[in-house]
């Protein structure tokens, strides 16, 4: 680009390839603002140019041709079409100052949404449930099978790793304190009754809502993308008969084995970490273990694993079905159902703790 | 006038046992709107994904604007990717983006444009493409079919490619939309003077805007030249595809301009 008294001659290239070096923009139009408004502009040794170095020159010159100025005829082209667009500004969303209102509104809203649709679903799933006792042959067996096998048995590994490092964590702590009251032997019966009663539970659960119930979810939103689950509808199928029972299926019977997994693991960190810390040999853990778990306690921690399996299943069910075909819904829609997954086994577990309170516990019954 | 843009030379592709292109070599011309076409699994998609990197051919050579993409690094990579555009068969816009930074997503990754000229691009592509200023906030998924193609193309041109490439460009519109689309990349096409490389199966899409059609069968190009040139070539697939009862239809439509290809 040339100055010369009262003319600017622009040459070479003004295309994107030029232009978008680094500090390049910056610098020509430096050079460009100082022409004025009586500049005679000469275009017409311009090697190159494209939409940015239009626009470039455009906004240099306010939007408008200079009055004074030579170009070639597909130059003045370029300039036409950029004359004859609106100058449109980007529209933006100011923050509304009552937002927070809209928000809290349309979360409470929301949240009644869901829960109407989660009890209309578990109104669904008892006539389905219905319907498969009375005529068990025509019930997706095999899609349970396969449901039960991925979310029960490829779940064994990390269950049993996880309930063997608290199991040992718990044993490891407990030891200590319970050793300076010389309460030691009390250690097995702390274990037994906790674990089986509420940790074991408590843990299975929140792993397979993390692991099982995330991936319901986003394999059911999936299926949404792909148009699948409306195909299913079309041809007749109820997605509450096909998708959703089988998993609250395979869930509930997954779950209480899960849990006796376990528990078991958890057990046997507990023994480990108490032979290790206060030198309880393995022998006596186990002779002191059938005193420790009542049969009741067994059973609530069984119905709990049923309970909280059902649990998983619906929300995840439920989140899985309302994804919307975008992929922004998909990974919302997958961390709330497990958000509200893990929120919902602890409510559970709150209630079971107040309704069975009296039940099983030493020194109450 | 007749400068190769894309030179391709005895490609092959493979897909384990299934030769999908053998010995294949086809040359796109600078400024000219090149059509593949061929049945369901000749491979033009295929071909595409390998013009613009996205595939490796098993054997052959792939020229795009005087480089060689085998040997091509991973910076002249990404350069020679600032001089095309892409327009997906179902647009692959960002759904978490809106309209407007979908769109200007190209122009912020230089990082050198300076963020008032990345509106001014954006809005003028924007209306270019027939959008209006309150569209720019819209979320892909608020968008129609056509939109979405318009979007995809706004976000294709908004580096100023060289070359275009559109997949399947009016699949999944009706007539009307697809006649506007068509108009449109006409128009765009003499303005910005790209080089345009096409696949598509609609005959009325091809016809419109093609200058050269290059037919894809029996693992390479049997025919590559203007309408009228490919019609005079023997084989079972033109007959069917372009003589059929559809293509006969959009050929008559095409007689009035073009009374040349004579044969029916």
């Amino acid at each position: 680009m040339l100055h010369e008294a009262g003319a600017c001659v622009v040459t070479g290239d003004w295309s994107m390839q030029s232009l978008s070096a680094a500090g390049e923009i910056a610098a020509r139009r430096r050079a460009l603002a100082r022409a004025t408004a009586q500049t005679r502009w000469d275009l017409s040794a311009l090697a190159r140019l494209d939409t940015l170095g239009a626009h470039v020159l455009w906004r240099a010159w306010g939007s408008r041709l200079p009055e004074h100025i030579t170009l070639s005829a597909s130059h003045r082209e370029i300039f036409t079409v950029l004359s004859g667009q609106p100058r449109a500004e980007v529209p933006r969303d100011d923050p509304d100052p009552l937002g927070w209102l809209v928000w809290l509104g349309a979360f409470l809203i929301e949240g009644g949404r869901h829960a109407r649709a989660l009890i209309e679903m578990l109104g669904h799933l008892v006539f389905d449930l219905g319907k498969f006792i009375t005529h068990p042959t025509r019930g997706p067996w095999r899609e349970i099978s396969a449901q039960i096998f991925r979310i029960g048995a490829q779940a064994l590994g990390i269950t049993a790793l996880v309930g063997f490092l608290i199991g040992v964590v718990l044993s490891y702590l407990s030891a200590q304190q319970l050793s300076t009251f010389g309460a030691d032997r009390f250690l097995v019966r702390l274990l037994g009754a906790s674990i089986v009663r509420e940790l074991g539970p408590l843990l299975a659960a929140i792993l397979v809502a993390g692991r099982s119930g995330s991936a319901i979810t986003a394999q059911l939103g999936v299926m949404r993308l792909t148009q699948e689950l409306d195909a299913l509808r079309v041809m007749g199928i109820s997605h509450s008969q096909r998708l959703i029972l089988p998993r609250v299926v395979a869930l509930a019977v997954a779950m209480p084995l899960l849990v006796l997994w376990t528990d078991a693991a958890a057990l046997l960190g507990g023994m480990l970490a108490a032979q290790v810390t206060l030198g309880m040999t393995p022998q006596y853990f186990f002779g002191a273990l059938p005193d420790a778990i009542s049969q009741i306690n067994y059973a609530i921690g069984m119905g709990k694993g049923v309970a909280f399996g059902v649990t998983i299943a619906l929300i995840a069910c439920h989140f899985g079905l309302r994804i919307e075909p975008n992929t922004t819904s998909l990974g919302r829609g997958t961390t709330q159902s497990v958000v509200t997954a893990i929120t919902a086994v602890i409510l559970v577990d709150a209630v079971f703790a107040i309704a069975l309170a009296g039940v099983g516990l030493p020194g109450q019954g | 006038m007749m400068t190769p843009v894309i030179t391709i030379e005895n490609l092959r592709t493979a897909f384990g046992d299934h030769v999908v292109h053998d010995n294949l070599s086809l040359t796109v011309n600078e400024g000219e709107i090149l059509s593949l076409v061929g049945g369901s699994g000749s491979g033009k998609t295929t071909l595409l994904r390998q013009i613009i990197a996205l595939d490796q051919p098993a054997a052959g050579r792939v020229e795009v604007l005087d480089k060689d993409l085998s040997t091509l690094s991973a910076n002249d990579r990404r350069r020679l990717a600032r001089r095309w555009g892409v327009l997906f068969q179902a647009g692959a816009l960002f759904s978490s983006l809106t309209v407007f930074d979908n769109v200007a997503l190209p122009l912020r990754e230089l990082r050198t444009i300076p963020e008032d000229l990345v509106r001014d691009l954006v809005m003028s592509r924007l209306d270019m493409v027939g959008l209006s200023a309150s569209d720019a906030t819209k979320r892909p998924s608020d968008l129609s079919g056509g939109m979405v193609k318009r979007v995809a193309l706004a976000r294709a041109l908004s580096l100023d490619p060289a070359l275009l490439f559109l997949d399947e460009p009016t699949a999944g519109l009706d007539p009307q939309r697809s006649d506007e689309f068509v108009a449109l990349v006409r128009a765009l096409h003499r303005h910005l003077k790209f080089t345009v490389v096409m696949v598509t199966h609609d005959l009325d899409t091809l016809l419109a805007l093609s200058t050269r059609i290059a037919v894809l069968a029996d693992k390479r190009v049997i025919a590559c030249g203007t309408a009228q040139e490919v019609l005079q070539v023997d084989h079972p697939f033109i007959h069917t595809f372009f003589l059929g009862e559809r293509g006969r239809r959009a050929l008559a439509e095409l007689a009035p301009e073009e009374t040349a290809y004579g044969k029916s």
